[in-house]
């Protein structure tokens, strides 16, 4: 009876309070895993029952080059839930409409874009990290590295996989806190060291961890989140959180500018920054933007959120294009498969 | 008509054979169909070649600066990075060419520049169209804008949309691209050497000998085609790869690279080649046989003189076909490949890792020379080729020899043993739980939903697709096969559609989706709805796999007399008419074996969809390739797997269906 009355009046209070909106639709773009995407809506919906949320999900790079090929003509009122570099990209085109949402000062700042008001929100990190096959590395007879310097030792020659940073964002958020830690010439003669163990680069970024889970090569560098989620399914991986520091990068909210809804759209994003909806990424990510919320998830590794570098993703941004340019140059063009 | 007539004479009547009403039917409907080849094929194809020539570049003109001495005094100098680039040379021309998303500092034209000085600067557009960032904050207007040392060295500018032959130069200045072409030329010619030389040996086993199993022998050769091309390279990670069933085999080499692409390449290649020449070979005249043993020849004389040259024009066709098949593949040097480049996985890598379209149309522009010149080769062969059989032919019959049907037999287990063997490791990997680490059977690889690539519902959406893609294309290809073959007159236009029809046969699949995207991804195109929709991808399947349809529909169609369109039309009947109960029933063998090429060809086919696909209508064949590119190998190999069954599925029933419907309407070809 409490309850139900609650709900009455709280339903009630929201209708009015949204009178003016009532039954807005947003059509609101994201790269988060489908599985989330209801009970996202869901939490959403019970604060906020007026705003319908029309999905359009895909992977981080299609829905970047669609919100970069409307540019002229949005679509999207909201993107909730894509790479921070992805909106960078998009708030470069002046396609952002900046706003600070209710209760943005709880963040750490490091989930805040930088700008006077800020264009884009944090949710959660995904920090990279190295899967280590215990077994597969046993019979090779290796010893576990520490530190990102360590795997250029030769004895990893052949044993170490990493994705392709043309075409996958976790390699590309690797070299770019490479280049940021050691420096840019450091940076890149770390690369030259480190290529000459690397076996393969992969496509995509949750590949060299699956593949290390495997026992196909024993060291993938990946991110902590699939490499817990491997080793939850029994393969016998440790997550090393590399001692210098490890590159990350966050999903996040903004707001499209030229919405036509942006009371509906402020709301949404009010919600994104909230304690409840922190709760709610919690349950897949073990880093999120407001501090002390997070719980650990099980198998992640301890220490990763200290080991999170200062990102620098105006860096990553702005350098991006010629980042890759000159990765490629140097160990693209080797194509000849190293054993 | 008024400029034939001259102004001499007086205007007579104009002569001209009448149309009839069937006439301009068949005529509206050719050009119907010829339509739909234009706006599905020549505009995306037009739409991205001039998407190549579209190139960004950073105008260094656009800008105009002033900077202060370290008071903050201005002198009044207005610069720009144009002229300092001038003077102080730190650009050449081709480092301006750029990308949509290239950015450039400027501090870079300042040699004494330090972030910590007191130095101030100005900076501004020179027209409103012009743009810069400062962080990532875009600038746009003509207004000055003063910022300090430390601001300025946060300024990048952006490149300007042009046309031109930018983006062809940054291609081949890049050796990690163009190495790409040599790489390619490479896979495929080693492939088809291969592939050409054991399939002819397996179709001469399988035409030339006496051994037995010859029906399984030609069951097994045609299974490959019922899987897409990416899964022998699973079975080889399986095989071969770093925890694989038989590793020591290789001796240390690595089956990532253009050793796995070769074995795979010659999988799925495998059945096109063996189809071409048992085709050829299954014909030859005994006489010419007869006259070489009356010569005494030796039988290694005789195959030199005789068999192969009747075969010529089945190997160079199935040559030509295979280097196609392989240069234009992608799924499985993306599997396989490692770090070795090829132009197919270049496009992919451009246009879905980094959003480079442009360079993605680079690169498919440079794709299509080998594939069109092989094409090209291929058709001028086949129309050199003459009847080997003529009417006092005898057919050759194969002589049992012991020995040699055994070696063949040999042969063609050996070869069956690794067809077999593919897709016995791939359902086998399937099954395992983890494998290495836990080697019980269970089903968890297919519970497909878990994984990423849209779980079981891009199964039943690749039935979907196979299913309409068979339906609407066998409509559309074969109502346009006999348009062409049957209709009268019109010369020209028939000319032009048979063109377009061969086209899609030389373009990539690759390359067809891509310049789909350029088409109908553009908000102007009324098309454009179609985008992220089934509808798409049944269009492109059709188109892409438009020839070998209209060639099976063409053969067919030139099988009837023209004269039954000169009984109907002198009985009065309507053309139409006699289409639906003369034509489609006799052809009906034929109408059913484009819609299982269709279907088959739907199900399995990547290249031509993975830029097209949507969420909501993801395929297995993009799931086979995601979950592959997600690490999870095992329930790609299941859903590879799901693919194969379905696909042979069909065709037993198409193999069911033909029969009982030769029973009801070729009952007129027995006696």
């Amino acid at each position: 009876m409490k309850i139900t009355s609650k709900l009455v009046v709280s339903a009630a209070l929201s209708f009015f309070a949204t009178a003016a909106v009532s039954e807005t639709e947003l059509t609101v773009y994201t790269a988060v895993e489908a599985e989330d995407l209801a009970r996202y809506a869901e939490t959403f919906n019970a604060h906020n029952p007026d705003i319908k949320i029309n999905w359009v999900r895909d992977s981080t790079g299609i829905i970047t080059a669609k919100l970069l090929a409307e540019r002229d003509n949005p679509q999207a009122d909201v993107v909730w839930g894509l790479a921070a570099t992805s909106l960078l990209l998009l708030k470069s085109e002046g396609m952002l409409e900046p706003y600070a949402p209710a209760g943005v000062e709880k963040l750490d700042p490091k989930f805040v874009d930088k700008g006077d008001t800020p264009s884009w929100v944090g949710m959660d990190a995904w920090v990279a990290s190295v899967c280590y096959n215990t077994v597969e590395a046993e019979k090779e007879g290796l010893t576990p590295p520490t530190s990102w310097k360590d795997l250029t030792d030769p004895q990893y020659a052949g044993h170490l996989i990493m994705p392709n940073p043309n075409s996958s964002g976790t390699g590309f958020l690797d070299v770019s806190s490479w280049l940021q830690m050691f420096g840019e010439e450091g940076g890149w003669a770390y690369m030259d060291a480190l290529h000459e163990n690397i076996a393969r680069y992969t496509h995509s970024g949750s590949k060299p961890c699956k593949l290390a889970a495997a026992g196909e090569i024993p060291i993938g560098i990946s991110f902590a989140f699939r490499g817990a989620k491997s080793k939850a399914a029994g393969a016998p991986l440790e997550i090393i959180v590399p001692s210098e520091g490890v590159g990350w990068d966050m999903e996040a909210t903004a707001i499209v500018a030229g919405t036509d809804d942006l009371e509906a759209a402020q709301k949404l994003v009010d919600f994104t920054v909230t304690r409840e909806a922190m709760e709610m990424y919690n349950s897949g990510y073990a880093v999120v933007a407001m501090p002390g919320v997070a719980k650990p998830v099980e198998h992640f590794p301890e220490g990763l959120l200290d080991a999170m570098i200062d990102n620098d993703f105006e860096f990553a941004a702005n350098n991006r294009a010629a980042i890759l340019k000159e990765w490629q140059s140097r160990y693209d063009g080797k194509s000849e498969p190293k054993n | 008509m008024s400029d034939v007539s001259l102004d001499k004479l007086p205007e007579g009547p104009i002569i001209k054979g009448k149309l009839s009403r069937d006439d301009v039917i068949m005529r509206l409907g050719m050009v119907v169909i010829a339509l739909y080849l234009v706006v599905t094929l020549a505009f995306p194809l037009w739409a991205m070649l001039s998407k190549s020539f579209s190139t960004f570049q950073f105008d260094l003109g656009a800008y105009e600066l002033q900077v202060s001495d370290e008071e903050g005094n201005y002198s009044g100098e207005i610069l720009t990075p144009a002229q300092l680039n001038a003077d102080l040379q730190v650009l050449s021309d081709n480092d301006l060419i750029a990308g949509s998303d290239s950015r450039m500092g400027l501090t870079q034209f300042f040699p004494d520049f330090s972030f910590r000085s007191s130095v101030m600067y100005q900076i501004r557009n020179t027209s409103d169209t012009g743009r810069f960032l400062v962080g990532s904050e875009l600038k746009t207007g003509t207004d000055w804008l003063e910022l300090d040392s430390n601001t300025f060295r946060r300024v990048q500018m952006r490149p300007e949309k042009s046309t031109g032959l930018g983006n062809f130069i940054s291609y081949f200045s890049t050796p990690a691209l163009f190495n790409s072409i040599k790489n390619s030329l490479v896979i495929a010619v080693i492939s088809t050497v291969v592939t050409v030389t054991l399939a002819f040996w397996f179709a001469y086993a399988l035409n030339r000998s006496c051994m037995r199993f010859k029906g399984f022998f030609r069951l097994v050769a045609m299974a490959p085609i019922l899987v897409p091309s990416l899964l022998p390279g699973i079975a080889l990670v399986y095989l071969f790869g770093n925890q694989g069933m038989l590793k020591e085999l290789l001796f240390g080499a690595s089956i990532y690279g253009p050793i796995g692409i070769v074995i795979g390449s010659v999988f799925f290649t495998f059945p096109h080649a063996f189809i071409i020449i048992s085709t050829a070979l299954a014909i030859s005249d005994a006489r010419l046989y007869e006259a070489a043993a009356s010569l005494r020849s030796t039988p290694w004389r005789t195959f030199w003189t005789v068999t192969i040259p009747g075969a010529r024009y089945g190997l160079i066709s199935a040559a030509f076909v295979v280097f196609n098949l392989v240069i234009t593949d992608f799924g499985l040097p993306k599997v396989i490949g490692g770090q070795f480049n090829v132009l197919a996985v270049d496009i992919y890598k451009q246009v879905i890792g980094q959003q480079n379209f442009e360079m993605g149309a680079v690169v498919s522009v440079v794709l299509v020379i080998p594939a069109i010149f092989a094409f090209a080769i291929d058709r001028l062969v086949q129309s050199k080729q003459v009847a080997l059989l003529s009417a006092r032919s005898v057919p050759y019959q194969p002589t049992p020899n012991a020995k040699a049907d055994r070696i063949f037999l040999g042969y063609c287990l050996a070869v069956a043993f690794f067809i077999i063997g593919i897709l016995g490791v791939c359902q086998f990997a399937a099954l395992i739980k983890f494998w290495p680490y836990d080697l019980s059977f269970s089903l968890t690889n297919y519970d497909f939903d878990r994984m990423d690539g849209g779980g079981w519902g891009s199964y039943y959406n690749s039935i979907k697709l196979g299913l309409f893609t068979a339906v609407a294309g066998t409509c559309i290809v074969f109502f346009g096969a006999y348009l062409v073959e049957k209709s009268n007159g019109f010369r020209l236009g028939r000319a032009l559609f048979q063109m377009f029809a061969m086209l899609p046969m030389a373009i990539p699949g690759m390359v067809l989706g891509l310049a789909y995207i350029f088409f109908f991804n553009n908000p102007s195109n009324p098309l454009n709805a179609i985008y992220g929709t089934m509808a798409i991808l049944v269009i492109c399947s059709v188109t892409h796999f438009y020839t070998v349809s209209h060639l099976t529909a063409v053969t067919a169609l030139k099988q009837m007399d023209r004269e039954f369109e000169s009984v109907s039309a002198s009985l009065k009947q309507p053309t139409l008419k006699l289409f639906s109960r003369v034509t489609v029933p006799v052809c009906l063998p034929s109408v059913l074996d484009i819609s299982i090429y269709l279907f088959v060809n739907a199900m399995t086919t990547v290249s031509a969809v993975v830029f097209l696909y949507s969420p909501k209508t993801s395929l297995a064949s993009i799931a086979v390739l995601n979950m592959d590119d997600a690490g999870d190998i095992a329930p790609a190999a299941a859903m590879g797997m799901m693919i194969f069954y379905t696909n042979a599925a069909a065709r037993i029933i198409h193999l069911l269906v033909s029969k009982g419907v030769l029973k009801r309407t070729q009952a007129w070809r027995g006696r």
